[in-house]
């Protein structure tokens, strides 16, 4: 079992997969990482040795802000919009689209689910 | 996405030239402007601005944080009185 920065590493994926599970590691970082590593994309991390593990953690650690740390930035900077009072904090708090997308209809992913209108009016004529 | 680095922030030209002026002066008033797509500079820090927004002027008072983004930002122009019906909670 690997563990890097408190996360459990599947052990029977392939090294570029399985550093995904990482909170903002992706496909491409992943990548890079290995390849500064020096290991093979394909190598399975039940595979890796204790250098290649420290050579990964090492990297993490002077390079990337992942898990925890990255996870209170986002919500650090979405704050700040909060308190600046501007157009996007105001969505934000409001719980709606932040990006200029319409609100007519859908936006469910903000809005939650349907939250149903007793005897709403349908449109006549 | 969004503006050309090369081109630099767009303020408009005679309220940078206002608060440029207030600055050397050290006077504060506030300035009225309809110029909702200029960004904000570090010069502004401190000074109050009244930003139009279509119907009325909104007073921002800029702070460090808010470098960077449009004044328009901080006034909205669309009210949400919310929905019929939706009268208690």
């Amino acid at each position: 079992m690997a563990r890097i920065v408190g996360v459990d590493l599947p052990k029977n994926k392939r090294g570029e997969v399985a550093l995904t599970y990482i909170y903002g590691i992706g496909r491409s970082s992943s990548r890079r990482i290995l390849d500064k590593a020096g290991i093979s994309y394909d190598k399975k991390v039940s595979e890796w040795d204790d250098n290649e593990l420290n050579a990964i953690r090492t990297i993490l650690n002077e390079e990337y802000k992942v898990e925890g740390e990255l996870r209170s930035m986002v919500q650090m900077n979405i704050k700040r919009l909060m308190d600046i009072g501007c157009y996007r904090g105001i969505r934000h708090r409001l719980g709606l689209p932040v990006r200029g997308q319409s609100t007519k209809n859908n936006a469910r992913t903000r809005k939650g689910r349907k939250k149903t209108v007793a005897n709403k009016k349908k449109a006549t004529k | 996405m969004s503006r050309s680095l090369k081109k630099g922030p767009f303020i408009d030209y005679k309220l940078e030239k206002r608060v440029i002026e207030m600055n050397s002066t050290s006077k504060k008033s506030v300035i009225k402007t309809w110029s909702r797509s200029s960004m904000i500079s570090p010069d502004f820090v401190g000074h109050t601005i009244a930003v139009h927004n279509g119907n009325k002027f909104i007073p921002v008072y800029i702070t460090e944080n808010m470098v960077g983004h449009k004044l328009g930002e901080f006034a909205p122009t669309r009210t949400f009185r919310g929905h019929a019906g939706n009268r208690k909670k």
